[in-house]
This record gives structure tokens, sequence and C-alpha cells, in this order.
């Protein structure tokens, strides 16, 4: 972690069990301002946990969320996303009946607290700012269609759109790419990047995403966190991590445990 | 869904108001007296529209009308204000602040929950007014012809009177539920309706939308209320009773949520349904209601909206 920039959010402490399963022990995580933070873990690792408890989606049952020097871990997700913090999901949440501009409409009118019974919700200035963002992430052809209609890519790409309608400071990504093929994955993170980029206004937004591949990792991460079992393993830049002889047993499956080797 | 500016709406609503005061004067007065009784009732329903864009139907609506109902009689009987047009917007007033403190409970119950506990609270106000004899007790009681700004009407001229104001009112009613239905909160309602984690996570309150939905419900219910009270110029505790509040329902699926249009023409044709069926199968429109509804369902399951919707032209957008 760069230690020269400003802290965006601290975990401390965090912990959460499922019944018998622990989900996360202890986790502490301090994220800087305008980093590219990846998580990556095997399935149940608890990677998506940090990211619910962070977003209020779940609540830890101990520790604190500090979000820009606010006490953040009681907060529902509305007020947590009020407060700049945004997220997508493994399975895109959208409104699948609904036209792709009109979901990207309702995230911006959210973001921007309008909340009016009488003024238009398509009104040319957000129908425009929509179709503009839309255009960032190559999705400006698809606005009239119902999502239902569309793949499962351009889902995800639609899900991350809404969830930077509101100029987030924190955008926690889980899994962007899954779902999309393999050949599509680093087409889809470049748009999603340069969207994110083109998007920032000049201050910075700091991106946690999830991620299984490692080679995404290493393209697009400054800062990698391995988790396994509820507990951080390793915590460094890409190379170091990913380098780490706990990591490449218990995520990457790279390194072969004795027992293994010996079979 | 269509996009119309609020101006074009109100210029819409203006020559409706002009086109149904007219037919006031040409169609004979039962079909005048059916069609008041049709739009008060089918301004309840427009609320009950307004909440299944949300994404939840209330099967209590008969609460708001009896509360409209009620006020307005009262008012009338009581207090001496015979007005109309200040005894619907009475009627709207009262039935906005009995639902008041149920708003925000209800809000959180979803699907067959929420449609329970309205109809529990619009029959707990039934029991309440079989009960008390100041209300009427089962009995209810009588309204006589209303006023407008002054102006008492012959008999003669009673129900075109009537016809005017509740034509005016639901033309009105009707318009701002258009532009609410194209609103940012309009939009919003059709999010929370197709997914509500999502919208929670935009940062809107879920809750506050459905509970201002029903609020809004419940005023458009009481001012049907009060139409219909004075319409028909009798009131009693059947006004909050289930199958009222059912009728309402039936009117929603038939009309869908799609079009407000829809809404009024649906009552018309309920009443009409009821009116021939009474006619000419007696004791047996329920069977005809039923039967009625059973085709809709399996035809039209979007309601007669959908197909007024596919019939407009749609919104221009960038490809």
């Amino acid at each position: 972690m760069n230690s020269s920039r400003t802290i965006l959010l601290s975990a401390r402490s965090l912990n959460r069990s499922f019944g018998a399963v622990v989900a996360a022990a202890a986790i502490s995580i301090d994220i800087a301002s305008g980093e590219r933070l990846c998580l990556i873990g095997s399935n149940g690792a608890g990677k998506t946990t940090f990211v619910n408890m962070i977003t209020g989606y779940l609540k830890p049952s101990s520790g604190h969320i500090v979000l820009d020097g606010e006490d953040i871990t009681a907060l529902a997700p509305r007020e947590i996303t009020r407060r700049g913090v945004a997220r997508s999901f493994q399975i895109p949440q959208l409104c699948m009946h609904m036209p792709v501009l009109d979901n990207l409409l309702a995230s911006l009118h959210c973001s921007r607290g309008e909340r009016s019974f009488l003024r238009s919700g398509r009104d040319t200035s957000a129908v425009t700012e929509c179709l503009r963002l839309l255009d960032r992430f190559g999705l400006a052809k698809h606005a009239s269609r119902p999502v239902m209609e569309l793949p499962g890519g351009v889902r995800k790409l639609l899900d991350i759109a809404m969830a930077l309608t509101g100029h987030p400071k924190l955008l926690m990504l889980d899994e962007p790419t899954s779902g999309v093929s393999a050949e599509e994955k680093f087409m889809t993170m470049d748009t999603v990047m340069t969207a994110i980029d083109r998007g920032a206004h000049g201050s910075p937004v700091t991106v946690v995403f999830v991620e299984h591949d490692m080679d995404i990792v290493e393209r697009y991460a400054s800062r990698v966190i391995a988790f396994y079992s509820g507990r951080v393993i390793a915590d460094g830049s890409p190379s170091s991590v990913l380098a780490d002889t706990e990591v490449q047993r218990y995520v990457t499956g790279s390194v072969r445990s004795p027992a293994e080797a010996a079979a | 869904m269509i996009t119309f500016s609020a101006k074009r709406v109100l210029l819409v609503c203006a020559l409706a108001f002009a086109v149904l005061l007219g037919l006031g004067f040409v169609l004979p007065k039962w079909l005048v007296f059916l069609g008041t009784i049709a739009l008060a009732n089918g301004l309840v329903s427009l609320g009950i529209v307004l909440m299944m864009r949300s994404g939840v139907v209330p099967f209590g609506q008969g609460l708001v009308f009896a509360a409209g109902g009620y006020t307005a009689a009262l008012l009338f009987n009581r207090l001496g204000i015979t007005d109309a047009l200040l005894l619907s917007v009475l009627g709207g007033v009262a039935a906005f602040c009995i639902s008041l403190p149920f708003a925000p409970l209800l809000a959180r119950y979803r699907g067959i929950f929420f449609a329970m506990l309205t109809l529990a609270l619009s029959m707990v106000l039934y029991g309440i007014l079989m009960k008390t004899d100041t209300l009427g007790g089962s009995d209810g009681f009588n309204v006589t012809r209303p006023t407008l700004f002054g102006f008492r009407p012959e008999a003669a001229q009673s129900t075109l009177l009537l016809w005017g104001v509740t034509a005016g009112i639901t033309c009105l009613m009707a318009g701002l539920a258009r532009v609410y239905c194209d609103s940012t909160r309009g939009l919003l309602s059709l999010a929370v309706r197709e997914n509500e984690l999502r919208v929670e996570y935009m940062g809107m309150s879920v809750v506050n939308l459905v509970a201002w939905n029903y609020l809004l419900a419940a005023f458009v219910g009481g001012i049907g209320g009060a139409l219909g009270v004075l319409a028909l110029g009798h009131i009693d505790p059947n006004f909050s009773y289930w199958t009222t509040s059912g009728e309402f329902v039936f009117v929603a699926i038939l009309a869908g949520y799609q079009s407000v249009t829809a809404v009024l023409v649906s009552s018309l044709l309920l009443e009409l349904v009821r009116s021939f069926s009474s006619a000419y199968f007696p004791n047996t429109w329920q069977l005809v209601l039923g039967i009625f509804l059973l085709l809709v369902i399996r035809f039209l399951p979007d309601g007669l909206g959908s197909q007024m919707y596919r019939l407009l032209p749609k919104r221009p957008t960038k490809d």
C-alpha cells in the first residue's frame, strides 16, 4: 500500500460468521484513495463477504468500518451509497423489463437526490448524461432495449455503469468479468477501467474488485489482498502476493502441498 | 413508457373534460349516473394502479373509500358543508390522514402480506362502522343533493352537476397521475417493482417510495369515496367491506399498470357488466364477472392498458 496516499476507507477487526463457517476473522484493511485493489481467494474465502460488509448488505458481528473519518458500520446500504461507496454485483442486479436507458436514468436520479413527484424522469439533461455514460461503456446502441434481451457481458457493463452514475469515491466490483468469455475479459476490463478514469472528474476513483483470473489481477491491480478461510493471508503488490507460497497453495493452486506431492 | 410533457397532459385532460361534460348533456340520465359511479370508483382503482407500479397490490382500499365517503357524508349532515368540490377534497384529505400512521408499517411488507394487512385494516374499519350508532351503524345514513359554489341544482340538474364535478376531478387526477408516473418517482417506482435491492444500492429508500405511493392512493381513493357517496346519496359500512375492495382490484387488474386512461375505461366496463348482468342474469352477476376476469387474465395478462400502450407511438431514443 502506498503510505503517502490518504486513507479513504479503514476496516478494523471485522468478524462475521454464518453458523460454523467463519467468513471474516479479524479482517483489518486500509484502502488508500486512488488505489486499484484486487481481492483474490478461492470460493468461500470471504471476498464477497468483505464487499458486502463494506457496502452494508451484511453487518459485521464486531469491528468497525470508517469511511473518510465517519463510522459507517451500522448504516443501511442506501446511506453508504449516498456517502460515495457504489458497487456492482457478481450477478448483475438490474431492472430486467426496463430499457437500458431507464435503468441508468433511475440510478442517475437517485445519485442526484432527485425524487420529484412532478419533474419528468426523462428530461433532456438526464437523458443526455446517461447516453454519454452508455457511450463510454459502448452500450449506447442498446439504450432502448429491455435488459432481459441483452447478453450477460453487456448486463455486467450496465451494472457497473449504474454504479458510476453517482461519481463514487469508492467503487466495489464483485467479479466484473465472471460470465464473460475468456477472450472478452481483457476488453471488458479495459472498457470498465477507461470508463472509470474518464468519469473521474479530476478526483481519483478508488476501485476494489474481486477477481479469479490472475492475468486480469496482474494487469489491472495496483495492490492485491488474498483471502483464505475468512482471513487475509497476503497483502501487497501483485507480483509479491502472487509469488507468496501460501497464496500459491491456497488461492492460485500453483504449488502442490506435500501430501499432493507425495501422492 | 411513453413520455408526455406536463403541458400536453393538462391539455389532453382539459379536452377530455370538455368531451365528458358535453356527453353529459346528450347521454341518457341512467348512463350519466352510471358514468359518475364508474369514475368515482375508478379513482380508487387509479390509486391501486399507482401502487401496482411499485410492485404491491392492496386488497383493502375499501378503507380509504369509506374514509372519504364517511367524511363527506358527516361534513354534509353535521356541519352543513354541501359543496361537492370541497367535500371531495376533504374526503381525500381525511383518507390521506387516516392512512398516514399505517403507511410506514405497510410499506415494509410485500406480496400477500401487504394485501392481507390492507384488507385487515379495511375490515377493522368495517367492524367499527357496524357497531357505531353515531355513524349510522349497519344502516348507514343518507346524503341529499350537493351544491357547487353556492348553486343548488334542481333534482333534474343534480345528476348532471355531479357528473361535471366528477368528470372534472377525475380528469385532473388522471392527468396528475400521468405526470407522476412519468416523474422521477414514477420511474423509481417501476425500478422498485423490478429490483428493490438495486434501488437501495442506488441510494433510494424503497420503504419511503412505497409509503408515498400508498398515501397518494389513499388521497385519490378518498376523493372517489366522497364522490361515490354524493352520487349514491347513501353510505353504509359496505363501503369498507372486502367485496368492495375486491371490485377495485378487479378494475386495476383489468386495466394493468401501463395506462391511466385504461383504469377509467375498465371501471366503466365493470359498471356496465354489473348493470347488464343484474338486468339479464339476476343473482348471477358475480358469475359473469368471474368469467369476465378469467378471460381478461387469459387473453390480456397485462390488462387493457397494454393494448392501449401498443397503439401509442414509441418514444424515440438514440440507437
